[in-house]
């Protein structure tokens, strides 16, 4: 099952959309988490307002992650060392507030991250990949560095 | 043992501090506030505080959240005050400084190309701003990591 998550503040048609007319081509159920979606897909199942309970339970049972650029996502899925491909947002479009999500997926795929597709055509060749693979798993925390330099300015006079 | 207020808002913003804040607690004391009140049971059993939610859109309810952040705070009296964001991070922060206690802003990994609009601003006042981009740490602001810490490549 490939499970489809676009957050709770903003719709996301335009990959609902996508993905709804890639579907018919794949072998795997669907499922997305949509927020106040107009677009009414025909191959795809779509849930609204998902209890967090029902969310972690579907995130889990995935095989494979499609999401916006939301950083809480790209988490979870890297903990549980799921693939994750990211499909950004685009402000211009008006499905954000700024650009930043095309920026951070870039960014993020330059350090070899996440899967990331900007095009139909894109995210239609990564769902036909066979066994997409996780690029990389993390730990429970932060980098060291971080947590020490933290650390020692607090204890610092 | 020294004290550290840990807010953010719920989401990835407190994800992202959990990840910071669970190491932390070796060393220190850590008092939470979020957004949703579901994020206490992921406090890790610390002392959790509800902070209520807005944006820059609703901007007025900036007032009331910074007074009551500001009587939280008085009570707990931290020695430092830690936010991943996003605006109700920046009136704890903001709170924070008003009592004279160490600000550290971390600006979410989310903004890879330039601060957040948060971050810019608490650019003015906090005692450290982290970004998660080794290209963003300029003009006193410090990259020394990031919230995804060791990772296998695979």
């Amino acid at each position: 099952m490939i499970f489809v998550v676009t957050g709770t503040q903003l719709p996301f048609d335009r990959l609902i959309r996508m993905l709804d007319e890639i579907a018919p081509q794949l072998d795997e159920d669907i499922v997305a988490q949509v927020n106040g979606s107009g677009y009414l897909p025909r191959h795809i199942n779509t849930i609204d307002l998902l209890p967090p309970d029902e969310f972690d339970r579907l995130f889990s049972s995935a095989r494979l992650i499609v999401a916006h650029a939301g950083i809480g996502t790209i988490i979870t899925a890297m903990q549980q060392h799921k693939p994750v491909i990211i499909f950004p947002r685009i402000a211009a479009l008006g499905e954000h507030r700024n650009e930043h999500q095309l920026a951070t997926a870039k960014k993020m795929k330059e350090a070899g991250w996440v899967y990331v597709a900007n095009t139909k055509e894109e995210l239609s060749e990564l769902l036909q990949t066979p066994d997409l693979h996780p690029l990389c798993t993390i730990g429970s925390s932060a980098s060291e560095s971080l947590v020490g330099s933290i650390t020692d300015f607090i204890l610092g006079s | 043992m020294k004290k550290i207020f840990a807010a953010a808002s719920n989401g990835g913003h407190w994800k992202q501090l959990l990840r910071i804040t669970k190491p932390l607690e070796q060393r220190f004391e850590v008092v939470y506030a979020s957004t949703h009140p579901k994020c206490e049971a992921m406090a890790n059993g610390g002392r959790f505080y509800l902070m209520s939610d807005f944006s820059r859109k609703d901007a007025w309810r900036l007032l009331p959240a910074f007074f009551s952040l500001l009587r939280i705070l008085r009570k707990e009296h931290p020695d430092a005050v830690l936010t991943t964001g996003a605006a109700p991070g920046l009136v704890c922060l903001l709170a924070g400084w008003m009592l004279r206690y160490k600000t550290i802003w971390v600006d979410s990994t989310a903004n890879a190309v330039e601060l957040s609009g948060s971050g810019r601003i608490a650019r003015h006042f906090a005692s450290r701003i982290y970004t998660q981009w080794p290209d963003l740490a300029k003009d006193g602001v410090v990259y020394a990591g990031t919230v995804w810490g060791v990772k296998s490549e695979q």
